[in-house]
């Protein structure tokens, strides 16, 4: 293939159940640094596309490009992540019985045996990098309170920060404001917003304000394919999507 | 302190300050060793430099009586090790102390040579009485303390590996592992009921004269044996304590709460949980291995499912995921069991189901739950300090800063 310098490469990608096709020839590509939202009816094949590009869902067809140099179809779920491919699940999940530091001291990329574990200090650099985090998901005046304190939007972020951890290019997010506060709300989207840059972030989300708040770009799935691309106002008011999503 | 954004270029000049607490014991671990350093230092001058006519004075029967509860109490640090902290509840770990129990029966029963009943210069007396022509394979070497030592070390902590590894691998998780953990010491406990065995049957081995040559009739070799008890059992509780306050403690707690979430972050789950539970299993043997000299018996029902449930009992009273808790509830509940079982015999074992009600409804933590500041294993403000320490130019803009 040739090199275009994009952050994710997804072509003509198929998958199907049983005849039923969750996505068919999806082509879609991730910009570095670019903050791409995704939205679609259920059943449109969101999931799936996110659940290829971690690994656990293979596709009949198709190619899946991180960067310009790995074949994810040729990877395992935790080779990806380490590749640096992070990805939340719409029901946060935090130890909670840790502290939010320590939650954090966990994520830390490295150190994964018993041994190791046992004799592991928090070097300055990583112990930095924990702060950084702390600074960046806003939970530093709760770094000492147990997972289980937190309310659900603080555990969200949490979950984000977790990720941040292995510092991955490309951050997969779904459903990241489900049964938040508006308060909470506009604090993600500034949160996933300086995420972008450095990092890619793909967000699924349904809530079309916020998605409306945060996208620069916007790719509207429907039945395992791409039917609209653009800011938010072209794909408003693009005949297609009125049809099949928006529904008016 | 500042909470807000740090500017990047901060960080470059930030040096090292350690993180505070570390290697440092929580309020609750002083006590607790302060404690059995007080009972290693006072019953030997009880029982040694008191005389016996002064109502101070610790007899025979009281030595052997404190030396039985810390080794009960070890026997609960090991459960609570890995039920408090990992969620495994294991309902089988009186076989990790009666194997370690046995292995010390056998140096012991060596021990004894030509002075038992029938003189048989080798064969310990069950033997003889058993048409036995000569020493069965598994019983060479243990004529050697060393050996018998390793052995007390190395056969519980190879059944754990052998079981856990094969319980862990498969999954066996919650109340199907606690019920094989039964299964596994009712099967050892048939097993050594078994006179071919080599074992010594239902009579297992008792008789014991000596051990590394010091008489085990005379009060001094217990007043000895109780120390070393307390040792040992400072040693595991510091071993414990160093584990759970690591990262790989850490860890274990993250298993216990979310463990698909904890192998999703790249931690091998079962490798960890093995590792736990051999630890747990030899800490559990060298239990076994000090109480037998001190008991002058081991036998098969060392094996019985409900040695180790009352093992559970006792952590859960005293109160799970703190380790010292374990402990007092050990010898709280022991405790109990020798004067209630004086008193009323009848009455012990509706007691003891009684008191695992009442704990369970009126103190989930336990009865350690009732002081205050405890239950939560925490090992101080140990990160409240943020990774940066002021350089000049830092203050002076503090300064400029104070100035607006």
């Amino acid at each position: 293939m040739t090199v275009r310098n994009k952050r994710l490469y997804l072509e003509d990608l198929t998958v199907s159940f049983d005849g039923f096709k969750a996505l068919n020839k999806l082509t879609l590509y991730v910009e570095p640094g670019e903050m791409l939202c995704i939205i679609g009816p259920n059943g449109a094949g969101k999931t799936t596309m996110m659940d290829v590009i971690t690994g656990k869902t293979r596709p009949d067809s198709g190619t899946a490009w991180f960067g310009d140099g790995i074949n994810l179809l040729q990877l395992s779920e935790p080779e990806i992540v380490a590749a640096g491919i992070g990805r939340k699940f719409q029901k946060p999940t935090v130890f909670e019985q840790l502290t939010v530091f320590e939650n954090l001291e966990l994520a830390l990329a490295g150190c994964r045996s018993f041994l190791k574990t046992l004799r592991a200090r928090i070097t300055a650099a990583q112990h930095r990098r924990i702060d950084e985090v702390l600074d960046i998901i806003g939970l530093w005046e709760h770094r000492e309170s147990l997972g289980r304190i937190l309310a659900h939007g603080q555990k969200q972020w949490l979950e984000i920060g977790m990720l941040l951890m292995q510092n991955p290019e490309l951050l997969l997010v779904d459903e990241p404001v489900a049964g938040m506060t508006p308060h909470e709300i506009e604090r993600t989207s500034e949160l996933l917003l300086s995420l972008a840059g450095e990092h890619s972030v793909v967000v699924v989300e349904h809530d079309m304000a916020f998605v409306r708040s945060i996208a620069k770009r916007v790719t509207v799935l429907h039945e395992g394919s791409v039917i609209a691309e653009g800011d938010m106002d072209k794909v408003q008011n693009d005949p297609k999507v009125i049809e099949v999503y928006l529904g008016v | 302190m500042n909470g807000g954004k740090q500017e990047p270029g901060l960080w470059s000049r930030t040096t090292l300050v350690a993180r505070k607490g570390d290697g440092r014991f929580d309020r609750g671990s002083k006590w607790f060793l302060a404690a059995l350093a007080l009972v290693a230092i006072a019953v030997p001058i009880l029982n040694q430099a008191v005389p016996a006519s002064s109502p101070f004075h610790l007899s025979a029967f009281g030595i052997t009586l404190i030396g039985k509860y810390l080794c009960y109490g070890m026997l609960a640090l090991a459960v609570d090790l890995i039920w408090g902290y990992c969620g495994i509840l294991s309902l089988g770990h009186a076989a990790f102390f009666s194997l370690g129990g046995y292995a010390m029966g056998m140096y012991l029963m060596r021990q004894i040579g030509p002075r038992g009943v029938y003189g048989d210069p080798i064969l310990p007396d069950f033997m003889v009485f058993l048409n036995y022509k000569s020493l069965p394979w598994f019983w060479y070497g243990f004529n050697h303390f060393v050996f018998a030592l390793l052995m007390m070390l190395l056969v519980p902590a190879l059944l754990a590996l052998v079981f856990g590894w094969f319980a862990f691998r498969s999954r066996v998780t919650g109340v199907y592992f606690s019920i094989i953990t039964q299964a596994l010491t009712y099967a050892l406990m048939l097993a050594f009921f078994r006179n071919n065995m080599g074992f010594g049957g239902n009579n297992g081995f008792t008789d014991f004269k000596d051990i590394l040559g010091f008489d085990l009739h005379s009060d001094r070799t217990h007043v000895v044996l109780l120390v070393i008890t307390a040792i040992a059992l400072a040693a595991s509780y510091v071993a414990c304590r160093a584990i759970v306050e690591s990262r790989a403690g850490r860890v274990v707690l993250a298993i216990r709460d979310a463990e698909s979430r904890t192998r999703f972050l790249g931690y091998p789950v079962e490798s960890f949980k093995l590792w736990l539970f051999v630890f747990s299993g030899i800490v559990a043997g060298i239990a076994g291995a000090l109480y037998v000299p001190q008991i002058g018996i081991i036998n098969p029902s060392e094996f019985a499912p409900i040695n180790s449930i009352e093992a559970v009992i006792w952590v859960a009273v005293g109160g799970r995921g703190t380790l010292y808790g374990a402990v007092v509830g050990a010898i709280l509940v022991n405790y109990a069991k020798t004067y209630l079982t004086g008193a009323f015999p009848e009455v012990w074992l509706y007691a003891l189901g009684a008191l695992f009600v009442l704990v369970t409804l009126l103190l989930p933590r336990g009865i350690v739950g009732l002081l205050p500041a405890s239950g939560r294993r925490r090992s101080g403000g140990k990160i409240n300090e943020r990774m940066e320490m002021q350089t000049p130019s830092d203050v002076a803009i503090e300064k400029v800063n104070v100035k607006e």
